[in-house]
């Protein structure tokens, strides 16, 4: 491949609408097909009087039974397989908090495929075979780790396996090798910019950073400019989630506005979380997707949960994959407070605004005297006064502001730089401790 | 005529000091003297000592929130009356004092307070003749 195309993969990159969705529906029907070699989906086409042959256009994917996170734990572990065992090679399972895990299967072809879109991903975004691509994020069963690996030695960077954590050894291999690129979780950013500032190292002039992909970490506009600021980098937004292979289902291009999801990969729509019906470009829903060359393991309609909204369906950079805005919050993280509903997001927004913060913040749902309340604990990132009533006029001040986007006020509540847990994963945003959901 | 305090932003919980003192202690820092002044939440811990500069890097590198405040700090006789009749001749000329606090020091007695009208204070401590301490007597 020509190092000046900005394309890795013009003939599926540079399709027309048209073509795309011609494209889409040839892979929806042989992926429908192949469903049926799955036990789960066999039973769900029965169950809902529907064959194969009854998909004839794209529009008709909406006759086809919606697939949850619940479906994937209930035939925990293979039970969703559409190939043998034996021609899988590779499995991913996420973490199961509330009941069994997840698990995904792959076969070789699987991983073939997934490594190319990554590839695709970075290339979008500058990277080269000159390039040196430090991953300073959890490998293991965490799909951020092994999927940019891959993705990266396809594209023909040098690719530090550096995984998540120590922080002044990433900052010693940044600093030796050269490194160009980083992948890790915004929170995870932060913290080795602190670290960097701690330990004297700048950098612009110490480093030759020049793109950050940051991702499985929901953050702001206002986040990800601040780390941009930080490092004097470009960073663009990744997305994935591990029933969809991981990361490599979406990414920004150069254009940073929005996230281009991978229409040749998946069919995405976006429904009213409530009425399951289509909303229109722009209005916010629940990203649904299918998936449209899996082997191992293809999903049809797969509610995500998150949230989001068509931005467009073309682009300055010449690719046609639809643009979606940045995840707005999940439907299932989403916080009903005294009848009003909130997301992380919106508080992480404002705390943003207020350059006396630092990035870390923790959210907590309490339940005092049956009145709901929350409370914002926010990291001071300089102590500006040792005036108590300046600081007490700094709270104050935060929390008519968010009263304004959240419409209710918060406790809001200083705590010193570095009190509150820094995960080196995903960072713990919100916790609930009201009664109804002990 | 002002003097650098440390003030230190602290959780209130246990623990916390330990952390400051450990590293000023390492450092070698000799603290002259000390105080806290808390609300529910939080707290702020007021340091003089012999090297606030040095105190300040320290601390700060170690990701401590640490500001250095400009207090002034009056040396009187340790008698009776004599912390009244100081503080009264601030007063009288109209500055307010944010927080205050003393201890003893060489014999003497120490006013430590901090004004948001320090021109003001510098102005009546000079025409009272009130004594006042530098840094340099600390070191």
């Amino acid at each position: 491949m020509d190092d000046k195309s900005p394309y890795l993969h013009p003939q599926y990159e540079t399709l027309s609408r048209e073509e795309l969705n011609k494209l889409q529906l040839e892979r929806l029907q042989a992926t429908v097909k192949h469903c049926m070699n799955s036990a789960f989906y066999k039973a769900r086409f029965e169950e809902a009087g529907l064959k194969p042959e009854d998909i004839k256009s794209l529009d008709d994917i909406r006759k086809i039974p919606f697939t949850t996170k619940q479906d994937l734990r209930e035939t925990y572990p293979f039970g969703m397989a559409s190939v043998p065992l034996r021609q899988c090679v590779r499995l991913h399972s996420s973490s199961g908090t509330t009941g069994n895990p997840t698990v995904i299967l792959h076969t070789q072809k699987d991983l073939d495929e997934w490594a190319n879109a990554i590839a695709r991903c970075l290339w979008m975004v500058g990277l080269r075979p000159d390039d040196v691509f430090q991953n300073s994020s959890g490998y293991g069963m965490f799909t951020g780790g092994l999927g940019f690996q891959y993705g990266a030695e396809r594209l023909g960077a040098l690719t530090v396996p550096a995984a998540a954590g120590n922080s002044l050894r990433q900052i010693k291999f940044i600093k030796d090798f050269g490194t160009t690129a980083i992948h890790a979780v915004p929170s995870y950013v932060t913290r080795l910019y602190e670290v960097m500032q701690e330990t004297g190292v700048d950098p612009r002039k110490d480093t030759k950073l020049k793109v950050l992909a940051i991702g499985a970490e929901p953050h702001s506009e206002e986040q990800r400019k601040r780390i941009e600021q930080m490092l004097g980098v470009k960073a663009y937004n990744s997305f994935g989630m591990s029933e969809m292979c991981g990361p490599g289902v979406a990414f920004e291009c150069q254009e940073q506005n929005g996230l281009h999801f991978w229409e040749d990969y998946y069919i995405v729509e976006i429904v009213d979380p409530e009425t399951l019906e289509p909303v229109p470009d722009g209005e916010i829903g629940e990203l649904v997707l299918t998936t449209l060359n899996r082997e191992a393991m293809p999903l049809l309609r797969y509610r995500t949960r998150d949230l989001t909204r068509v931005l467009g369906r073309t682009c300055p950079c010449g690719r046609n994959h639809v643009r979606l805005d940045r995840m707005r919050g999940r439907s299932d993280d989403m916080m009903v407070l005294r009848g009003v509903n909130i997301f992380p997001i919106q508080i992480e927004k404002i705390l943003m605004q207020f350059k006396e913060l630092a990035n870390n913040y923790l959210i907590t749902l309490t339940t005092d005297d049956d009145n709901d309340n929350m409370t914002v604990e926010v990291e001071l990132e300089e102590l500006f006064t040792d005036d108590f009533q300046r600081l007490l006029a700094l709270e104050k001040d935060i929390k008519r502001r968010l009263k304004d986007e959240i419409l209710l006020t918060p406790h809001v509540k200083l705590v010193p730089k570095g009190t509150l847990p820094v995960s080196e994963g995903k960072a713990v945003r919100v916790i609930d401790k009201r009664k109804v959901y002990q | 005529m002002t003097i650098k305090q440390l003030s230190i932003f602290i959780e209130n919980k246990s623990g916390t000091l330990i952390n400051v003192l450990d590293l000023l202690s390492k450092a070698g820092i000799q603290i002259i003297a000390s105080t806290i002044a808390d609300t529910k939440d939080y707290g702020i811990y007021r340091i003089l000592c012999d090297n606030p500069a040095q105190a300040y890097i320290i601390l700060k590198e170690s990701g401590i929130n640490v500001q250095l405040s400009d207090v002034i700090a009056l040396s009187i006789d340790d008698a009776p009356g004599r912390a009244a009749a100081a503080i009264k001749q601030i007063s009288d000329a109209g500055v307010s004092i944010l927080y205050l606090y003393s201890f003893l020091w060489k014999s003497k007695g120490v006013l430590v307070f901090r004004t948001d009208q320090s021109e003001k204070a510098k102005e009546t401590i000079m025409l009272n003749k009130m004594n006042f301490l530098t840094e340099e007597d600390f070191r």
